[in-house]
Formats: C-alpha cells, structure tokens, sequence
C-alpha cells in the first residue's frame, strides 16, 4: 500500500488535546489574514500566523498541482487528516461532546475489526467513531469504514467517503485493508439499524450474515465490540416514507418530528451527548483456517458479538444521566 | 532450430515497437507480421504480410511458417485510419475467432499471448476497490470495447480447453499510456477541457508503453526460472492516481457535467469526433478501476518500471502543459506566501522559521 506522505504543517494536535488556553499575548504581524489555508482558526500556540498561512499555503500548492498520493481504495490521509478532520472535529467535541471508553482495546499497531451498532438516520455516528479512534488512540490510528453500496453510489458523497478512507462493505476490501494491518469498522445492522423507527432504539438488529467474522478469522485480526449512545437519539424517526422512499430509490425515508417539516433547519440533528465504548477484544488467531468455513461458529461468535454490543449499551443507559447532557 | 514469432496488428505503434523488440531475442528466428493496412513505421527485420485476420488465409500463414508462437495484439478500442465502432468490432472479434480458429488447426503453434484489458472487470459502484483476476464484474461491459473483450477472452478459453498442449496467457492491461499512446484515455486527456462526470473522482491506474513490451516479451518468451507464464494476468503500474490529481498535473481545467448529461455531451463529442466518449469510457471516468497485480509479480515475474504517477507525468511530457500549467499554478502559490511572508520581516520574530 502506498502510505501518503504527511507534512505536519501545523501543531494542532497538541492544541486539540490541550484544555483551551487564553492566547498568548503578542504583537501580531501586521499581514491580512487571508483565507488560504484550510484552517483558518484562530492560531493560539507559538508558531502564529505565519507558520500557519505558510504550511496552508504550502498544502494549497500540493492539492492544486495535484502532488499528493492515495492509496489503492482512494484514500487522502493528507485531505482527511488536514480538512475532513477538521470540519468534522467541532461536531465530535461541541456538538455531541462525545466521551469514549476504552480506547486501549484497540491494538496499537496491526489490524482489528471495530464492530459497532448503527443508528441515527444518517450516519453520523460513523463519522464520529472515525474521530474518536484517530483522536482518542494513543497511535492516532486511522479508521476505514465499511461503507453501504449506497454511499458509492450517490454523487459527491461517494466522492468524499473515499478521500475519507471508506469503501465497500465487501469481503474482498474488508480482507485487503485487515491484511494491510489496518483498522477496519463495520456496522453489521446496515439499514436495519441505521433505519430503525425510534421506538426500537438500542435495539439491536440481526448483525447481517456474520460475513465480518468470517472475514476477522480468515484475517486472524481481533474483533472490538463497540457501543455507541447518542446516536439514536439525533434524528428520533417517527415515520417512515415507504413511497418517497421506493421512488428515490432509497432503503427509507424518515420522517422526524421536525423534518422534513421544518425543511433544512429539521435536518440538523438533535445535540445529544454521546458516549462510544470500545469493549473487550475477541481474539480470532486461535482457529484453524478451516474455522472461517464452519456456519455454527460463525453464529456463535456473531452472537457473542452482538451479546457483548447489547449488554454495554444497557449498561451505558442506566448510567446515561440524560440524553442531552 | 529457432522460433517463429506472429504478430498481428502491427500497424499500431506500440505492436510495431513490440515487432521490432522480439526480433533481437535470443532465440528468435522470424517474426511475421500481420495487419489489413501497411503500417506507417519501421518493422526491422520482420516480415510483413498484408493479411486480414478475420479471413481464413491467415491458417496458411500459421502453416507456411511453421509459427511456434502467435502473439496477438490486434484488440483495440480505436479504429485505425477511418472505420466506425463496428469495423473496430468486426476486426476484435471475428478476428481474434479466425485466428484461434486457425491456430487449433496449426500442431506447430506452441504459445499463445493475447492482449486483453482491464475492462473486462467493468466498473459499478457495487465492485470492490481491488480486482484480482478472479473477481466476477458486477455489471458485465453492455458494449463497445470491454464488450469485445470479454468476447475474446472467452474465445481464448475455449481454445485453451481444446488445445491444452498450447501455453495461453492473457494479459490484462490497464489503461496503457505513454508519449506515443492512441487508446481513447489519451485521447480524453489530450482534450484542452476535461469534461468529468460531477461528483465523482475516479481512481485510474496506468500503464507505460515501455513496460507493456517488456511484459509482452516475458509472455511470448520462455518462462524465467520460478515463474509461469501462462494464465489471465492483470498488468498495471504501482499506485493509483485520481482523475482530479491528473488533471491538476496535467494543468487541464475540468468542466463537471451531471451524470444523466455526460451522455449527451459523450454522444456530441463522438458525433463532432473529437474523441470515443463511450459508455464503458463515462463509467470508467465514474466509478474508476484499480486491479491487483499480485499475480503479475509473484506469478508471471514481472516487475513494472514505471509507476502510475510516473508513467501519467510521461505522458503529460509529451503532451505539454494544458491551459493552467501546473507550474504556473505553483508559482501563483508561492507568490503569495512571498506576499503574506514579506510584511512581517520588520518584525524579527525567534519563533518564525
């Protein structure tokens, strides 16, 4: 795999971990700041402007003559890292203030499979998992996400979801990422999940054909049971428009309390706090090849899985003190 | 007692540089050339005959020169000299059945190398990333030249079945690029706008013209020790590139069209015959291809010189620069940083680099 290369321009990772200091007094260069560079916040550590006008102009001149690299599935770490990141960074801390647990289980190097419920209408929780594991780990180890054949199809979306490091929900990718020591994340409900009305929230759905697993052991990587609350609660669906749905071509179409009656102002989500666990590791290395073949392990292990997943958001729930703080 | 090598379609540049390499292997006595129309370059030593494989006479030619390997280059996309979509297919299909036709008959042929592509895999956004050889297509190719690939390659595998004594090898290629390339990518990129479909950026692999002859020799010649090469390989260089990083460095400008009218625009400029807008060509420019090519290193031994991102800036050379010079984007760049850069020199400041 081609690893992209990565120039920090800008030390914004202590920044983002650092509790927020008042800015260190100091005359400021006289030059207009312009919006050049892709982070155009406000500069508070040593370095100042012009370290960071300068490595965003130096990012502007890599992506405008297009002297940067993706990887075999179209992957910009360097346009991840620096932009996608970045936007979506604000919602994760502000918006959904989400706490994680548990973020040792996940291996520091190596491959590993986070398997994770799937809520909220949109995908969110997804994106936000993504942050957490490249945020919260130790290794700031990037997540690839096993995305729908409908994210691929949908234009700019499936534009975007690539850059982001996402790709089919597919054995052969899942297979291929693993081999290449990375971390993979799937949501086995799918639509099931992500579409379910409100109603039967932190329920979670049949996990698929537990083709993930089979994929784990053949890759011999361990498998991370991940619970994530919150995300139920962003778009709560009250209905489902089956027609609208069908004749757009979408698995549903949700109807919210307040979309799509507020037209765009519905679709922002509702802010709820979020907690995203990572449970135990299940290791995976101690079968034999032929393991991945046999139907009855693979459903119990699926079950494990999903056990495992279901118990820790009961759990998470009773300790949850409301759902918005 | 030496071999004797038959090539067809040598009229295309790049199968008339491949006569001209084969000539200087060891071990090779004669190489024969065949295509319908004389071509414009230099054949060295070979002989060529002026034949048109899709016509029988080419059984007599196996024959006559006692032909020990056919290598079989005349499956293209793009007409050569004038002739529409169907003379293209007339030539890929019926062509490449004459000539397997002609070659079961002939005992002396003992290898078989057949330049295929990797359309044959499609492009869906239900594919995985990667293909390997195996990989079913989701969506097989509706028409146009993926079309008659896929239709050759079966015919290649019907008469590895019938003639399991002749080494067969099928070569993929990826999209072949290079300072002299005429596939409909070229093309595409040699337009001084680049129309893409919006929303969409699709990931490209490329191969260069110099590695497609080294990986035909390896084809037709023996197999190297701890290699095979006979079976379906996937040729391509290291890397991907997105087609928005290619036009970035090609310093071509991109007009992004809505898919439902990239047809319309793909059908205008077919009509005005500026380029083979096809629809095998709008999917692949939609959804993009990357294949493996494990099986070419491991398998076959083949090594690829040249990068995807190397063998694009190649190209690119010899194109020379479209309408935003990437350079000129650069420098454009840089001018500013030197703009932001300059006030705050008054102000020594130990922390600046």
């Amino acid at each position: 795999m081609a690893d992209a290369k990565v120039i920090p321009f800008d030390d914004d990772r202590p920044r983002r971990r650092r509790p927020r200091t008042p800015a260190p007094v100091r005359a400021l260069p006289e030059a207009p700041q312009p919006a050049a560079g892709p982070e155009p916040g406000p500069a508070r550590d040593d370095g100042g402007w012009e370290r960071r006008i300068a490595g965003g102009l130096a990012f502007l001149r890599r992506r405008l003559t297009g002297e940067y690299e993706v990887d075999e599935f179209g992957y910009d770490e360097e346009l991840t890292d620096q932009v996608l990141m970045s936007l979506l960074r604000p919602v994760y801390e502000k918006y959904f203030r989400v706490e994680v647990k548990g973020i040792e289980n996940i291996p520091a190097d190596g491959g590993a499979l986070i398997v994770a419920n799937h809520s909220g209408t949109l995908p969110l929780d997804g994106l936000m998992l993504q942050v957490a594991v490249h945020d919260r780990h130790p290794a700031e180890r990037h997540l690839r996400l096993l995305a729908a054949d409908l994210v691929f199809r949908l234009p700019v979306v499936n534009e975007v979801a690539r850059k982001a490091g996402h790709t089919l929900a597919c054995a052969e990718d899942a297979e291929r990422l693993l081999g290449a020591g990375e971390i993979v994340g799937v949501m086995p409900e799918g639509f099931k999940g992500i579409g379910k009305p409100f109603s039967e929230r932190y329920k979670l759905q049949r996990f698929g054909r537990g083709g993930f697993v089979s994929t784990a052991l053949r890759a011999g990587v361990p498998i991370v049971p991940c619970s994530i609350v919150g995300a139920e609660e962003i778009y709560p669906m009250v209905g489902n428009a089956r027609t609208l749905a069908r004749v757009l071509g979408l698995p549903y179409f949700p109807l919210t309390p307040t979309f799509p009656w507020l037209g765009p102002l519905g679709a922002l989500p509702l802010p709820t706090k979020w907690t995203i666990q990572f449970g135990e590791p299940i290791p995976t290395d101690g079968y034999a090849t032929e393991a991945a073949e046999d139907p009855m392990l693979m459903f119990n292990l699926t079950d494990q899985v999903r056990e495992q997943i279901q118990h820790t958001l009961y759990k998470l729930l009773v300790q949850r003190r409301s759902v918005f703080f | 007692m030496g071999r004797v090598v038959l090539v067809t379609g040598v009229a295309r540049p790049l199968s008339g540089r491949f006569v001209r390499r084969v000539q200087r292997e060891e071990g090779v006595d004669k190489v024969v050339a065949v295509d319908s129309v004389a071509p414009a370059h230099q054949l060295g030593d070979a002989e060529f005959v002026q034949a048109d494989i899709g016509r029988p006479a080419i059984g007599r030619l196996l024959a006559e020169y006692r032909v020990d390997t056919v290598v079989h280059l005349d499956v293209s996309g793009t007409p050569l000299g004038g002739g529409g979509r169907s003379s293209v297919k007339e030539a890929n299909v019926i062509g490449t059945l004459q000539l397997l036709g002609a070659c079961q008959k002939a005992p002396s042929v003992r290898r078989l190398v057949v330049k295929s592509s990797t359309n044959v895999y499609g492009s869906a956004s239900r594919d995985p990333a990667v293909f390997t050889e195996t990989t079913p297509a989701k969506a097989l190719p509706s028409g146009g030249f993926a079309k008659d690939a896929v239709e050759v390659e079966g015919y290649v595998r019907g008469f590895a079945r019938r003639r399991p004594d002749v080494a067969v090898c099928v070569l993929r290629f990826a999209n072949i690029l290079g300072p002299g390339a005429d596939t409909p990518l070229a093309e595409y990129f040699s337009l001084p706008v680049l129309p893409t479909v919006l929303g969409y950026d699709p990931r490209l692999q490329f191969v260069h013209e110099e590695d497609c002859l080294d990986v035909l020799r390896i084809a037709a010649g023996e197999p190297a020790r701890g290699t095979l090469n006979s079976g379906t390989f996937n040729i391509a260089g290291d890397g991907v590139v997105l087609l928005s990083q290619c036009a970035r460095r090609l310093g071509s400008p991109t007009v992004p069209v809505l898919l439902p009218a990239v047809t319309w625009v793909g059908a205008a400029l077919r009509t005005v015959g500026v380029t083979d807008f096809s629809r095998e060509q709008i999917r692949l420019l939609t959804h993009g291809r990357v294949v493996s090519t494990v099986q070419m290193r491991e398998t076959l031994g083949f090594h690829p010189a040249w990068t995807t991102a190397q063998t694009f800036a190649d190209f690119a050379r010899a194109r020379g620069s479209g309408l935003l010079p990437p350079q000129a984007v650069a420098h454009a760049v840089d001018r500013v940083a030197e703009t932001v850069r300059a006030p705050s020199t008054a102000y020594p400041e130990p922390s600046a680099d």
